[in-house]
């Protein structure tokens, strides 16, 4: 069994039940080829970073599911192609670390993980000290503390 | 008369160091890159939507790479733009 994820855009001009009936078409499509649904991820209407058909926002939805093989990806493509109401498709082979990621994200575990990342390294590395303290206690202590009265200036001119 | 201390450093010391650049990917242990992620993204390129290079960002060759298909699905996806101005 291997692991795959197709994304798709729905056209929002739809009725918010269509929507979801054509979300719900591709997922019986998938099962009905043999695989096995993982898990549906609605991601909600979302703002298009560029207009695509004169459409400015979409309805985002993640279907992750495991296949035999690859053979379903055409027919599943094709079907998408063909729809008018997808605005845009991908489909992408996920490695161990991908699947691994994603149950993690539904327990919730990465989306704190990646924020609490991303304000260290905007807070002017506060945090920082303590993991490194953490991780290795001791010598390397001293260092971040030393090193932070420079840290707000680069960090700023970078942003 | 000034103490020997405050005169130790008329100018700040640290202005000349290089800080020394890693890889946040190998740091933090982060196996997958997520292209649905675009907040996450956007760290990764300048604010006309294109990619950093390594040389700025310390990634290392194998997350670079990571990175790069991350942010083309992304942009496929229209979750980034292919170019922008002032993105930031």
């Amino acid at each position: 069994m291997r692991n795959y994820e197709v994304t798709f855009i729905v056209d929002p001009v739809l009725a918010s039940e269509e929507i979801k009936a054509t979300a719900q078409t591709y997922v019986d499509l998938l099962k009905s080829k043999g695989c096995e649904i993982v898990h549906i991820n609605e991601m909600g209407l979302r703002q298009l970073a560029f207009a695509i058909g004169k459409r400015h926002s979409g309805s985002y939805y993640c279907v992750e599911f495991k296949a035999v093989d690859g053979t379903f990806v055409n027919e599943v493509e094709l079907a998408f192609r063909r729809d008018e109401r997808i605005i845009r498709f991908l489909t992408v082979s996920l490695d161990k670390y991908g699947v691994k990621y994603n149950e993690d994200k539904r327990k919730g575990l990465i989306g704190t993980i990646k924020k609490k990342k991303v304000e260290e390294k905007r807070d002017e590395r506060n945090e920082r000290p303590d993991r490194r303290g953490n991780n290795n206690s001791g010598p390397r202590r001293p260092q971040p503390a030393a090193v932070e009265p420079e840290a707000p200036a680069t960090t700023e001119d970078q942003a | 008369m000034a103490n020997k201390d405050d005169i130790k450093f008329l100018s700040n010391p640290k202005i000349g160091q290089k800080r020394k650049k890693y890889c946040r990917f190998r740091k933090f242990g982060i196996k997958y890159i997520d292209y649905k992620d675009g907040d996450f993204l956007l760290q990764f390129i300048n604010e006309q939507g294109k990619i950093l290079p390594r040389r700025i960002t310390g990634n290392s060759l194998k997350y670079q790479r990571k990175v790069a298909t991350a942010v083309k699905r992304a942009r496929h996806l229209a979750l980034l733009p292919y170019v922008a101005d002032l993105l930031k």
